[in-house]
């Protein structure tokens, strides 16, 4: 069984198709990176995974749980980074994990391990006790990114979890996802492609809300030549010089 | 039911870690206590709470609304409304546990007008029948208003369109009873409709239930309201989530 199964998926905002049709899977040990330009259909994609954003077509499976009829146990299962990393900003950082961990059904002594460890893991234990609202965007990315790890799921979906962050933080994140990917499926998406390189085993690159590549990095970069980077500006170019748009 | 609660918890503490609920509650206070004494409180020289009560509804029409607006409108805002739904909780769930601790906020305000029936009791010796349905009522006002307000928050981004959309509704289902109105609509609409019209106004109602007694056709009526007001804020949020 595939942990994530994607099925011709579709969404239409009016006119404009964001994602037309595609389809996928990801396996256990996947650390899958979701590259295209801005308005491609990324986070709408995402979106749909984690059962926020209902489909207009198609349909998905995360661990086996369909995300129409089965959203609750998709979420269960799942852990997400939504686009901006949204958070409560009144709340302090511990309220906001403490709520998480409360809204999973993670109670008394397994709170204390779980919120723990991720405050370690993700290096926020120094800001614990501030007002998420006064965080950097930094501190506030990495928050999101413990939110999502504070279950310990199977499946994570992390929409560009190292927007604005500085190289350092960029460093341990990225040692954090590569340390995780054994025993998960990790689909991220994000637009510096030097970390594509460094922790996917896998590339997807959409345009316009359909899939130009599947394959792995050095198959990719091995059949275009050159770098990620040439070969990204190579398949995406001509398309977003005329559309631009929206996310 | 781990959704319901962390929500209800969540929300319960966000009122009182921000300025919300104690403003609400000190304009409340100090605009019922007002209200009461200038509508001559003492001149009625009655040991009874009339006064205070018969201004409730129209001082809800404007403060319900302005807890209620925050509810959706906020969350689409910030965004926080997808981290919301990336956790395992139903839209029932979440439609509740704001719902509940909005209401909690509310009721808690009406508790604090305690040292009004301290008061009265002091004073003279109050027939305890219409103090007690008179709270029971202004709870159920209280709730009505809100579950409309909530909705018109899912409705809109804008915390100021949900504010005026709610004080304009729950003022057009309360009015719908009163005498101007009602010699209104029977210059043109058969008498009927207007006794229909007369029968769903809060404002009949809750005199009705403000009287002393508490019958049963009220009491549906206001947990009717409520319950079909919460549906379509379900409904509403199914559709309206992601827009």
């Amino acid at each position: 069984m595939h942990l994530i199964e994607i099925k011709e998926l579709r969404k239409a905002f009016g006119p404009i198709v964001a994602v037309d049709g595609i389809s996928f899977t990801v396996d256990k040990g996947d650390v899958l990176g979701f590259l295209g330009p801005n308005g491609a259909g990324k986070s709408t994609t995402m979106k749909m995974l984690s059962g926020f954003l209902p489909p207009d077509g198609g349909t998905a499976s995360v661990n086996g749980h369909d995300i129409i009829t089965d959203s609750i146990a998709v979420r269960r299962s799942m852990g997400y980074l939504a686009e901006n990393a949204p958070a409560y900003d009144e709340m302090s950082v511990l309220g906001m994990l403490k709520f998480v961990c409360e809204a999973r059904g993670i109670k008394s002594s397994a709170r204390r391990q779980a919120i723990d460890r991720v405050a370690v893991s993700c290096a926020i234990t120094g800001v614990m006790h501030q007002l998420v609202g006064t965080l950097s965007k930094g501190y506030r990315r990495r928050l999101g990114l413990a939110q999502a790890l504070v279950h310990d799921p199977d499946v994570l979906i992390l929409d560009e979890p190292t927007d604005g962050l500085d190289p350092n933080q960029k460093y341990e994140v990225r040692k954090l996802i590569m340390g995780m990917a054994s025993e998960k499926c990790i689909i991220i998406s994000t637009h510096i492609l030097e970390e594509v390189e460094a922790i996917c085993n896998r590339i997807i690159i959409i345009s316009d809300g359909r899939i130009l590549v599947d394959e792995t990095a050095e198959s990719l970069m091995a059949k275009h030549g050159g770098t990620l980077d040439q070969t990204f500006r190579e398949l995406t170019g001509s398309v977003s010089q005329v559309k631009g748009g929206a996310s | 039911m781990n959704g319901f609660t962390s929500v209800f918890k969540r929300e319960l503490k966000a009122y009182f870690s921000t300025p919300v609920a104690y403003v609400f509650m000190v304009v409340f206070l100090v605009l019922s206590g007002s209200l009461t004494f200038r509508d001559g409180f003492f001149q009625m020289r009655q040991a009874s709470m009339r006064v205070f009560f018969s201004n409730i509804p129209i001082l809800f029409i404007f403060l319900v609304p302005a807890i209620a607006m925050r509810l959706w409108s906020e969350e689409r805002r910030s965004n926080s409304i997808e981290l919301l739904f990336s956790l395992p909780i139903t839209t029932a769930q979440a439609v509740m546990g704001k719902f509940l601790a909005a209401w909690s906020v509310l009721v808690l305000a009406l508790a604090l007008t305690f040292p009004m029936v301290m008061t009265v009791a002091y004073l003279g010796d109050p027939d305890w029948g219409p103090i007690i349905t008179g709270y029971v009522g202004s709870v159920l006002l209280a709730g009505a208003y809100l579950a409309i307000g909530s909705f018109f928050s899912i409705l809109t981004r804008s915390q100021v369109i949900a504010f005026v959309l709610g004080v304009a509704s729950c003022g057009i289902i309360f009015l719908l009873g009163s005498p101007s109105v009602m010699s209104g609509m029977s210059s043109f609409a058969p008498i009927g409709f207007v006794e229909a019209m007369e029968s769903l106004s809060f404002q009949t109602r809750f005199e009705s239930i403000q009287r002393g007694v508490i019958e049963l056709r009220d009491l549906l009526f206001f947990i009717l309201l409520i319950a079909g007001w919460i549906w379509a804020n379900i409904i509403l949020l199914e559709e309206r989530r992601a827009a």
